[in-house]
């Protein structure tokens, strides 16, 4: 299938050092360089074009009921404009995708990654009753995210709604630059920042706007590499590397958002199990104490035997060594546990550490 | 991207400076661009004989590993030792402060089998 493009296609082939097919569409990975953008991001500010993500509509006098059953967070919870990070599971408590739930007044809105939009939009389909009327706007929404320190600082010039009062995941719908957006205090980054969700017909009168805007702090645009160095130093799960079908929320660290105790939603009874059991494997954070770096896919060993592999890896640009995480048995996942990595025919010295890996500076 | 005219090529994007029977090898800077920033790069030691066209060290960027291939074959007679710690001269200068290690050819007839900067520009367009 011929690979999507994003309405910012143009800038990134302008702007882009390296553009790659990433979840079905032409994404750009790096503009200056990765390490620069990341630094960007954890000094000042860089904005992202992330309109790969897939957005859905859900409406109707059952959309909460629906979306209670169908994610693993607790939607009930959410006031109008707040945000909720949440999962769907199969009913063997393998992860469908990991996403955001957001409540407007009227309606929800749910955002997935773009390499599972077809999937999820399918499984939810499938679930959908009565009372539930559902509809796939990815391809009509840009999603920019504005990412660091300075992004308030940035984005306040251009718009008249105070952005101090928008609480950490909760979001509005104001103007920024004119155009009519969903302004949501939520990012894939740990530092303080925005995601802007609008139509996708002022996508460059918009961009070119936060540019200006974030002249003065030096703001730039930010790839994908950037993207995943950032969120790896904060152990965010990235779906396809760190969570699939094959794992469960529990074992992946994500027990803070399964309520169990919610009432019934898919996955809910395999869910229970596992708890009561107790997880096998956990999802754990490993620093190198060698020079050498973790890639996804590498072995994990303990005393010479295998005991897991590494689901993500790189170098950390903040610490400057290698980080990862991968899945071990839990005998294994206490923090200062040695491992060994398996690095190109080679063990090399880690251990498990506190994770986020980098605590982004107040 | 430059392709100085005076530097033999391999096919894996490494480049070879001869002088008399000494070779400088470094990567290109079509290479350096395209694994982006270099944080680290695993050396060979002096003294060590390598093969033409087999690994002789690798490099890492932040997002993928590489092997190093020798050019050619002979003894390693010096090390970039400031690639230690400043990596990164591989992005910022990969035909000149951003080289790797030094050989003494055992071989001289092996360079027959490099490329040229033509053959080279022609491969990587």
């Amino acid at each position: 299938m011929e690979p999507k493009k994003t309405a910012l296609f143009d800038v990134h082939q302008k702007l882009a050092k390296k553009i790659v097919e990433f979840g079905g569409y032409l994404m750009p990975v790096q503009y200056s360089s990765i390490i620069q953008e990341h630094k960007r991001v954890r000094s000042t500010v860089g904005m992202f074009d992330v309109s790969h993500m897939g957005e859905f509509i859900f409406k109707g006098q059952n959309a909460l009921d629906f979306l209670n059953e169908m994610t693993i967070n607790d939607v009930s919870k959410l006031v109008d404009y707040q945000a909720q990070y949440s999962a769907m599971c199969y009913d063997h408590g393998g992860i469908v995708d990991d996403l955001l739930v957001y409540r407007f007044p009227d309606y929800f809105m749910m955002v997935v990654n773009a390499s599972n939009t077809e999937k999820d939009w399918d499984w939810l389909s499938e679930h959908r009753r009565d009372g539930v009327e559902m509809e796939n706007v990815s391809d009509s929404i840009t999603l920019l995210a504005v990412q660091g320190k300075k992004s308030s600082a940035a984005l306040q010039k251009l718009t008249a709604l105070d952005l101090s009062l928008i609480k950490f995941y909760h979001f509005a719908e104001a103007k920024l630059t004119d155009v009519p957006m969903t302004i949501s205090h939520t990012g894939y980054t740990g530092e303080p920042g925005f995601e802007l969700y609008f139509d996708q017909k002022y996508s460059l009168k918009v961009w070119d706007a936060v540019m200006d805007a974030g002249r003065e702090f030096d703001i730039e645009p930010i790839g994908l590499g950037a993207r995943d160095t950032l969120r790896l130093e904060m152990k965010y799960c990235l779906y396809g590397n760190d969570i699939d079908e094959t794992t469960n929320p529990l074992e992946a660290g994500l027990g803070w958002i399964t309520k169990l105790r919610k009432g019934d939603f898919v996955g809910r009874g395999t869910l229970l199990r596992v708890k009561e059991e107790g997880v096998r494997r956990k999802l754990i954070g490993f620093k190198m104490n060698e020079r050498a770096f973790p890639r996804h896919g590498y072995k994990i060993f303990k005393g010479g035997g295998e005991i897991g592999r590494v689901t993500s890896g790189t170098v950390s640009p903040m610490l400057n060594t290698g980080i990862g995480m991968g899945y071990v048995p839990a005998a294994f996942s206490a923090v200062g546990t040695s491992i060994e990595i398996g690095i190109r025919g080679e063990l090399k010295r880690a251990a498990v550490c506190e994770t986020p890996f980098y605590h982004p500076e107040a | 991207m430059e392709i100085p005219e005076d530097l033999l090529y391999t096919e894996e994007h490494e480049w070879v400076y001869i002088e008399g029977d000494v070779g400088i090898i470094g990567i290109t800077d079509y290479a350096q661009a395209e694994l982006g920033d270099v944080v680290f790069v695993e050396l060979p030691h002096v003294g060590d004989h390598i093969q033409q066209m087999e690994p002789f060290g690798s490099i890492e960027a932040v997002k993928t590993v590489s092997d190093l291939f020798a050019p050619v074959s002979g003894e390693v007679i010096e090390v970039n030792t400031n690639l230690e710690n400043n990596p990164q001269l591989i992005n910022q200068d990969p035909y000149g402060e951003g080289w790797i290690i030094k050989v003494k050819l055992s071989n001289m007839k092996q360079t027959e089998e490099l490329i040229t900067a033509d053959d080279y520009h022609n491969l990587i367009e």
